[in-house]
């Protein structure tokens, strides 16, 4: 092993870090908000109201993220349509490709879960509710998206480790984040093991940053005492 | 408006049947790797159980396309100098073997952890028997607690198959000729990146689809004798 070529490079990769962090930052952070409405509507009586976010999660969960990023950042462009319109100068950047498919692909999985975290608050607790005059959709944000909030945060931080993990996948398009700047680097030196080891490194400190945070932030919410143990 | 594909169907059926044969083979890989995993994080032993933990733990904590990259690239001159030992000049791993093993590694970590959880699900009572029986230790795995910790883990597993499955695009980067690599050379030819990638998509689609029919199929096999409980 090679520790002055990883030494040397590490403000390279540590670049390539932060790029990384910042796309799976914005993905997560969009992808909760798109996912709210989408998973309230998932869990509505109303097979009319569920059937869009149906489809829409089963498209993005059954096809790899790698079909979706080709499909913005290559698949757009075919449409005229698309490269005379006013969102062209982002949609022909990779940097917002990446950004869009991550958030559209985690949306998909956040609303699942979401779904998940709604379907499993207590029937009693949105009774009691509506016993006391709330009304329907002060029910739901006040009662049920809050207690949500903390039956689904478990299940949200293994999202947002999984899209650190996926954020890898923009370096097909050209992006510098952590496995591209890996990749170039490795293009210039041919030294594949040190300089993966390297990046992999940087995921598992990264991974392992983000787990005690939202360790953390879970014992801030008491999400523990919510569950009723 | 009708499909053209520009007669590059036949094509991307071989990169179906790639794409099938590396997932099979990676999904073989993986549970001899997830149960060999699980053994040693459930040992007695605290070298292997600390084995098993930082197999799981490393593996899951770093991008399957990081490990398919370094699996292809990072064993060449590994295997150039094995290749030198025997007299063989150049060998290399494949596209085909680097993605079987890099897929089969992330698989395997995942599945350690399922395999666990299904191992500690089975009664100690069970175990005891076995020993009270005059069983020995390998006896008894292979013949109580392995049939019956299928049916616990294959829900489990049957989840990280779909994530493999989806996970076999990534080998299209190393240039293994699979859905994704046969759909790139053929919007090269046609100029046409939608019209293939929403194939591919669609391939995909439909192989989660048969996927999940085969696991509805599984689970009800291994789970014969089972009442479920009526909720």
């Amino acid at each position: 092993m090679n520790w002055e070529v990883i030494i040397k490079w590490l403000p390279r990769l540590s670049e390539g870090a932060l790029l990384t962090l910042e796309l799976v930052a914005i993905a997560v952070v969009a992808g909760l908000i798109l996912a709210i409405p989408m998973g309230i509507a998932r869990a509505s009586r109303h097979w009319y109201v569920r059937a869009l976010p149906y489809g829409y999660i089963f498209f993005f969960r059954g096809t790899p993220l790698l079909v979706q990023l080709f499909l913005v950042y290559y698949g757009l462009a075919q449409f005229d349509a698309v490269r005379e319109g006013p969102l062209w100068p982002y949609l022909r950047s990779p940097y917002w490709c990446a950004i869009i498919t991550m958030t559209l692909h985690t949306a998909a999985y956040i609303a699942e879960i979401l779904r998940g975290a709604i379907q499993a608050v207590p029937q009693g607790e949105i009774e009691a509710a509506r016993a006391l005059g709330m009304s329907r959709a002060k029910t739901m944000f006040y009662i049920v998206l809050p207690r949500a909030a903390r039956i689904g945060l478990p299940a949200y931080s293994n999202e947002v480790i999984l899209m650190l993990k996926a954020s890898s996948l923009a370096s097909t398009v050209t992006l510098l984040e952590l496995t591209g700047m890996a990749r170039t680097i490795i293009a210039r030196t041919y030294l594949p093991v040190e300089i993966f080891f390297a990046a992999g490194m940087f995921y598992l400190v990264i991974a392992f940053v983000l787990v005690r945070g939202f360790k953390l932030l879970e014992r801030w919410l008491r999400v523990d005492a919510c569950q009723g143990r | 408006m009708t499909l053209d594909l520009y007669g590059f169907g036949p094509a991307l059926l071989a990169g179906t049947w790639m794409t099938i044969k590396l997932a099979l083979s990676a999904l073989s890989v993986g549970l001899v790797l997830g149960l060999l995993g699980a053994l040693a994080k459930t040992s007695p032993y605290k070298p292997l159980q600390w084995l098993g933990g930082t197999y799981s733990t490393i593996v899951r904590g770093v991008p399957e396309l990081l490990w398919v990259l370094l699996i292809y690239f990072g064993t060449v001159s590994l295997m150039s100098s094995i290749g030198e030992l025997f007299g063989i000049r150049g060998l290399a791993l494949s596209a085909f073997a680097a993605g079987t093993i890099a897929l089969g590694l992330c698989f395997g970590a995942y599945a350690t952890e399922v395999f666990r959880g299904a191992i500690l699900a089975i009664p100690k009572g069970h175990r005891e028997a076995g020993m009270a029986l005059g069983m020995s230790k390998p006896r008894i795995f292979w013949r109580l607690i392995l049939p019956q910790m299928w049916r616990i883990a294959l829900p489990g597993l049957g989840n990280l198959f779909m994530i493999l499955m989806k996970d076999t695009a990534l080998v299209s980067v190393i240039g293994l000729e699979e859905i994704m690599r046969r759909s790139q050379i053929a919007v090269t030819a046609s100029k046409e990146p939608f019209t293939f990638f929403m194939v591919a998509a669609f391939i995909y689609l439909g192989l989660t689809i048969i996927a999940m029919i085969g696991m509805h199929f599984l689970e009800k096999r291994a789970s014969r004798g089972f009442v479920r409980s009526a909720s």
